[in-house]
C-alpha cells in the first residue's frame, strides 16, 4: 500500500478502489459468504482448505470468528512432552570448571584451554543441531494446529519481541520464549509485557544480565519504549535512563529468571514525569498507562492483519485506517489490553472486509508455505527442505534480521526469493525438489482430487468441465475477481493437455496458478 | 615496508605510466570530468573499452569460510618463533615461494597460481589484518565482517553500498530507474551472504544458474508458454505492456513488476553462463564460480559486485604442512583466482574487475594437540588484478608480541573496505561504513 500518486498512470489502468469505511460495526451476515470467510481464514490464519471456506462461511461471522478466536471452541493440540528439547543443552560451566579454566589461562596451560574450548565448541554445536529442529517443530506445529490464530499470534509476538538465536546462542531458551507467546498468543499485552522483562532469551538478547546499578545497560529499556510499547517520538532519553535503573538485576541464571536483589538500583527513579522506587513490574505498568501504548500496538496488529498505514496521507484509505487503528487502541484500553476483544471486533467488522484489503497483502515466507499445505492439502514433505525454504525467503524462524523483526510487506519480495518461492509451491505440489538437494527425495502425490470432489458437491458436474475447474481453482486460490488474462492461461493449458480434467492436470493448473503474481497475496 | 594510508608513496609506478599531468589533474578536476580523465587514462595505461559493455568497476569478493591459516598461508619464514610454534605443520623456508628477496615472509608451496600473479604485478598482500577485541566464533566473527560492524549488527556492507547506489539521491533514482540496480549484487550460492543485504537492495543468489528460474517448466511443456504468459514475459517480448488490470501502486503490480525482473534477469544470466567465455577453469567449486562471474561480466550485466564463497578452511585436526588438508585448499584457491585473471586477461575485462578475499579469523600462532590449529585471530588478505597495487603491504604480524597466543592485527580489515569502496567502487565510504575509517590505499590510482 504505497503512495499512489507518485507512479504514472497507464491510460488503461482502473483508478483506486474507492475510499474505505472506517467502520467497525459488525459485517451483517448476509454479507459473510465465502470470499469473506477465505479471507477471514487466510488473516486471522493461514487459509483454509475450501471445505473449511465453505462451513465457515454458513455459520454467520459471529461464530466464524469465535471459532478462531476462542481456544475452546478448537482441541486442543498436543502437548509438548517434557523431553521433547535438552533443557540443559548449554548448562553453563560449575564454578569448579571456571576456576580450572582460570587456572589454565593464568599458567598458559594450551592443553587444557584447548579441551576448555573444545567442549564448548561441541556444545554449541548440538545446541545448533537443537535449535534447527526447534524451527521444523513450530513450523510443523503450524501446519497441523487445530488453533490457527494461537500459533499465527505467536509468530506475530516473535516479530514484535524479536529475540535471534545468533546472539542468545540459547536454543532452551528461545523455546521457553516461543512458549511464552503461545500461552498468552491471544491472552493479554501486559502480561506478556511483564513476562518478556522476565525472559532468559530476551534478557540475554537485549544484554539485560550486564544491567547493574553501578554499570546501567540501556538497552532492554531503550527498545521496550522503542521497538516493543510506545514507539519513537513518545519518550525521552531520560526515561530511558530511568527505565533501565528500574530494570536493573533483572537477570536469569540457567534456564530461570533471577532478581538479583545486590545489582538493583533502589534508589528513586523518575519515568514519564512519575517519581518513585521502581522496580521492572512498576516501569511495565507505568508503560501500560501511556496513551501511546495502545495506540502502538493497536497499529502493530493492524498492520500485520488488515494493511499497512499508507505511507502518503492523500490516499484515501489513510484517514479510515488511521482512525480505525484508534478505534482499536481505546478497545484494548477498555479491556485492559486483554487481545480477544480487539481481535474479535477486528475480525468482526465491516472494515475488515472492505474490497480494498481482499487479496491485497503480500505473504510471509510461513504464511506461503504454511498456507499452502493447509490449503491445498498438499503432503507436508520434508520438513528441513520447507525449514531452509524459509531462510531463503528471508524469514528464518528463531532469527529475526534484528530486535526491529520482520519489516514485511514488499520487503519479502525480490527477483530471488520470487523464484524461491514458486519453487517451494512446486515442491510442496509435485515433490520435485527445488535444489540441490535429492531428486527421488519425496515422490508422493499431491491429492487433487480432494478439490474436485469438493467442487463437485456445489456443483454436482462441474468437475468434470475445464473451465468451471479453472474458475473455481482461481477463486479459490487468488481470491474474487481473478484477473481474465490468468484464467485464459489456465484455459490454454488445459487444451494443451486434452480439455480432460484429471488430477494431473488440476496439480498443473495448481503449478500455473502458485506461480502467478498473484499467488503471493492473501 | 610501504605506509598503506598514504597514496603518495606509491605513485611511482603508475606515475611511469600515466605521467605526472594525468595524476595530479585527476586531484583537482571537476567531479563530472573525472570519468572521461580517468577514462583516458584507462586508455592511456592500455585499457581496452569493450563496446557495449558499462565501465563501472567491478569488485569480487571471495569468502574463505571457516578460518584460513594465515600463518600458513603467507609464511614467515625468517623468523624461528613461528618453527617453534608449530613442529608438525611448518613450511620448511627452502620450500615458501618468495615474495621478493628483501622480505622474510612468502607465500605457501601450493599457491603457485597467485605467486604468478605477484610476480606479474598483479597481486597485493595485505598483511596482519583484523579487528579489536576479536571474537573467535565462526558465526560471530563472519557476522563482524560482513556488517563491518564489531558487533556484528545491522546490515551487509556490500548491501549499503547498493542501497547508497540505488537510493536517495537523483543518480540513484535514475540508476533503479534504468533497471542497473536489479543485478546490482550477485552472490554464488543458495543463500546470499549478509554481506550482501542491504536494507532496500537484495542481491541475487543461487547455486546454479539453472536454479535461478521456475523450475515447474520441467514438468510440462505447456507449462512453460503458461508462465511465459504470466510474468509478462510473452508480452515483454513482443513490445507489449503486460495484460494486467492491477491498481497502479498496488501489491499485485508490484508483484507482477518484480516476476518480470526475475523472469529478464533469469534469461540473462542463464544465457552468459551457458555462453561462457570458453577459458579453462580448475574443476572445483571456486572455480566453476569464478567461471560463471566471468561470463557475466562478459556478457556484460550491470553488476557491480559478484560474491563468491569457499568453505573447508576450519583445520582443527591434521592439517598438514607443505601438503595435506590445507596445501589443498590454499592450492584450489590459489589456481581458480590465478585461471580468473588470465581469463578476465584474455577478454580484455581485467582492468575493471578487482578481487578480494577474507577468512573470518586467522588461527592460533602455536599448533595443537592434534597437528590441526584452533581459531585465532589476524590474518592477511588477498587483493587480485591489474588495478591492485600491487605486493606486500603492511606489516608481518609479530609472533612474539602476541595477545594471549593471538597475533596482534595491525590494520583493520574496515580500512581496506574504506579503500575499496573510496577508490574502486567510487562510493561514501564513510556513510557506508557509518563511521570514518582511515583509507587502507590498497588500489592504483589513475
Amino acid at each position: 500500500m504505497q503512495s499512489t500518486t507518485q507512479r504514472r498512470t497507464e491510460p488503461d489502468t482502473p483508478p483506486l478502489p474507492p475510499r474505505p469505511s472506517a467502520s467497525l460495526r459488525r459485517i451483517p451476515d448476509s454479507d459473510f459468504g465465502y470470499d469473506q470467510a477465505r479471507h477471514l481464514l487466510w488473516r486471522a490464519g493461514f487459509g483454509g482448505n475450501s471445505s473449511q471456506i465453505r462451513a465457515l462461511s454458513t455459520m454467520g461471522v459471529e461464530n466464524a470468528v469465535a471459532l478462531l478466536v476462542d481456544p475452546s471452541r478448537s482441541a486442543a493440540p498436543s502437548p509438548v512432552a517434557s523431553d521433547r528439547f535438552d533443557a540443559n543443552i548449554m548448562q553453563p560451566p560449575t564454578a569448579e570448571e571456571v576456576r580450572r579454566y582460570r587456572e589454565a589461562q593464568r599458567t598458559q596451560n594450551e592443553d587444557l584451554i584447548a579441551q576448555f574450548r573444545l567442549r564448548r565448541q561441541q556444545q554449541q554445536r548440538s545446541d545448533r543441531r537443537q535449535v534447527a529442529d526447534l524451527q521444523r517443530w513450530w513450523l510443523e506445529r503450524m501446519i497441523e494446529t487445530p488453533r490457527p490464530l494461537e500459533e499465527k499470534m505467536t509468530l506475530f509476538w516473535h516479530g514484535h519481541f524479536a529475540s535471534g538465536y545468533r546472539k542468545v546462542e540459547n536454543s532452551y531458551h528461545l523455546f521457553q520464549q516461543n512458549q511464552l507467546f503461545r500461552a498468552n498468543a491471544t491472552g493479554n499485552f501486559g502480561n506478556l509485557l511483564a513476562g518478556i522483562i522476565r525472559d532468559p532469551a530476551m534478557l540475554g538478547y537485549l544484554d539485560n544480565q550486564l544491567n547493574r546499578r553501578a554499570a546501567p545497560n540501556e538497552n532492554l529499556a531503550r527498545e521496550i519504549m522503542e521497538l516493543f510499547a510506545l514507539g519513537e517520538g513518545n519518550y525521552s532519553e531520560s526515561d530511558i535512563k530511568e527505565g533501565a535503573r528500574a530494570l536493573t538485576g533483572y537477570a536469569f541464571q540457567g534456564n530461570d529468571f533471577v532478581f538479583r536483589q545486590n545489582l538493583h538500583d533502589t534508589g528513586s527513579k523518575r519515568l514519564f514525569g512519575r517519581s518513585g522506587n521502581f522496580d521492572g513490574e512498576d516501569f511495565v505498568k507505568i508503560i501500560l498507562s501511556q496513551r501511546a501504548c495502545s495506540e502502538f500496538i493497536a497499529k502493530k496488529l493492524y498492520e500485520f492483519f488488515v494493511s499497512f498505514v499508507p505511507s502518503d496521507r492523500r490516499d484515501p484509505a489513510y484517514d479510515p485506517i488511521v482512525s480505525v487503528i484508534r478505534q482499536l487502541a481505546r478497545t484494548l484500553v477498555q479491556n485492559e489490553y486483554d487481545l480477544a476483544p480487539v481481535l474479535t471486533q477486528l475480525f468482526q467488522s465491516e472494515h475488515f472486509y472492505e474490497q480494498r484489503f481482499i487479496a491485497d497483502q503480500i505473504k510471509s515466507p510461513v504464511q506461503l508455505v504454511v498456507g499452502a499445505v493447509r490449503s491445498l492439502n498438499t503432503p507436508v514433505r520434508d520438513l528441513g527442505i520447507l525449514n531452509d525454504a524459509l531462510t531463503l525467503m528471508g524469514q528464518q524462524l528463531f532469527e529475526p534480521p534484528s530486535v526491529a523483526g520482520w519489516s514485511g510487506g514488499r520487503s519479502w519480495i525480490n527477483t530471488s526469493t520470487l523464484f524461491v518461492r514458486q519453487n517451494i509451491m512446486t515442491f510442496l505440489l509435485t515433490g520435485r525438489t527445488p535444489s540441490g538437494y535429492d531428486p527421488l527425495a519425496d515422490v508422493e502425490r499431491h491429492n487433487a482430487s480432494q478439490l474436485l470432489d469438493d467442487l463437485a458437491q456445489v456443483q454436482p458436474g462441474a468437475d468434470r468441465d475445464a473451465k468451471q475447474v479453472a474458475s473455481y481453482l482461481a477463486r479459490f486460490t487468488l481470491g474474487p475477481n481473478p484477473n481474465p488474462d490468468r484464467l485464459r492461461v489456465l484455459h490454454e493449458f488445459v487444451e494443451s493437455t486434452g480439455s480432460r480434467v484429471t488430477p494431473d492436470t488440476v496439480t498443473g493448473m495448481l503449478a500455473l496458478i502458485t506461480a502467478m503474481p498473484e499467488y503471493q497475496l492473501c | 615496508m610501504s605506509d598503506l594510508h598514504n597514496s603518495k608513496a606509491w605513485t611511482r609506478r603508475q606515475f611511469l605510466h600515466t605521467g605526472l599531468m594525468m595524476t595530479s589533474a585527476t586531484m583537482t578536476i571537476p567531479l563530472f570530468l573525472q570519468r572521461s580523465a580517468s577514462a583516458m587514462s584507462m586508455q592511456a595505461a592500455g585499457r581496452r573499452s569493450v563496446p557495449g559493455v558499462p565501465d563501472e568497476n567491478v569488485l569480487v569478493v571471495i569468502q574463505l569460510a571457516g578460518g584460513n591459516d594465515g600463518l600458513n598461508t603467507v609464511v614467515p619464514f625468517g623468523d624461528a618463533n613461528y618453527y617453534r610454534a608449530r613442529p608438525g605443520i611448518a613450511i620448511p623456508e627452502q620450500q615458501v615461494l618468495r615474495l621478493g628477496s628483501d622480505h622474510e615472509v612468502g607465500l605457501h608451496p601450493a599457491m603457485t597460481g597467485l605467486n604468478e600473479l605477484y610476480d606479474a604485478g598483479l597481486l597485493s598482500v595485505v598483511q596482519g589484518v583484523g579487528y579489536p577485541n576479536p571474537n573467535r566464533s565462526h558465526f560471530a566473527s563472519m557476522d563482524i565482517w560482513q556488517t563491518a560492524n564489531t558487533g556484528g549488527v545491522g546490515d551487509g556492507w556490500l548491501g549499503r553500498f547498493f542501497d547508497n547506489q540505488c537510493a536517495g539521491s537523483p543518480e540513484a533514482d535514475a540508476r533503479m530507474q534504468s533497471g542497473q540496480c536489479g543485478e546490482i549484487g550477485i552472490a554464488l550460492g543458495r543463500e546470499a551472504p549478509l554481506a550482501m543485504q542491504g536494507r532496500q537492495i537484495k542481491p541475487i543468489a543461487f547455486e546454479s544458474p539453472d536454479l535461478f528460474r521456475w523450475v515447474g517448466a520441467d514438468l510440462h511443456e505447456s507449462l512453460e508458454d503458461g508462465y511465459h504468459d504470466l510474468t509478462g514475459m510473452r508480452a515483454h517480448k513482443e513490445g507489449k505492456p503486460p495484460a494486467t488490470n492491477h491498481h497502479a501502486g498496488s501489491n499485485a503490480e508490484f508483484l507482477t513488476r518484480t516476476a518480470l525482473d526475475a523472469q529478464v534477469a533469469s534469461e540473462k544470466i542463464r544465457s552468459a553462463v551457458a555462453r561462457g567465455t570458453g577459458a579453462n577453469y580448475p574443476n572445483t567449486g571456486l572455480g566453476r564460480q569464478l567461471a560463471m562471474i566471468s561470463a557475466m561480466i562478459h556478457a556484460g550485466l550491470e553488476t557491480r559486485v559478484y560474491y563468491a564463497t569457499m568453505g573447508g578452511f576450519d583445520t582443527h585436526a591434521g592439517q598438514g604442512g607443505p601438503q595435506g588438508q590445507h596445501a589443498n585448499l590454499i592450492r584450489q584457491f590459489s589456481d581458480a583466482v590465478k585461471a580468473f585473471y588470465d581469463d578476465l586477461g584474455a577478454t580484455g575485462h581485467d582492468q575493471r574487475v578487482l578481487t578480494m578475499s577474507f577468512s573470518e579469523f586467522g588461527r592460533r600462532v602455536s599448533q595443537n594437540g592434534s597437528n590441526g590449529t584452533d581459531h585465532g585471530t589476524a590474518a592477511p588478505m588477498f587483493l587480485a588484478g591489474p588495478m591492485v597495487r600491487p605486493g606486500l603491504l603492511g606489516n608481518h604480524p609479530s609472533l612474539t608480541d602476541l595477545d594471549n597466543g593471538d597475533l596482534k592485527f595491525n590494520l583493520d580489515f574496515r580500512s581496506v573496505y574504506a579503500g575499496l569502496l573510496q577508490d574502486w567502487l567510487k562510493a561514501d565510504d564513510r556513510e557506508i561504513l557509518k563511521g570514518s575509517f582511515r583509507p587502507a590505499r590498497v588500489v592504483s590510482s589513475r
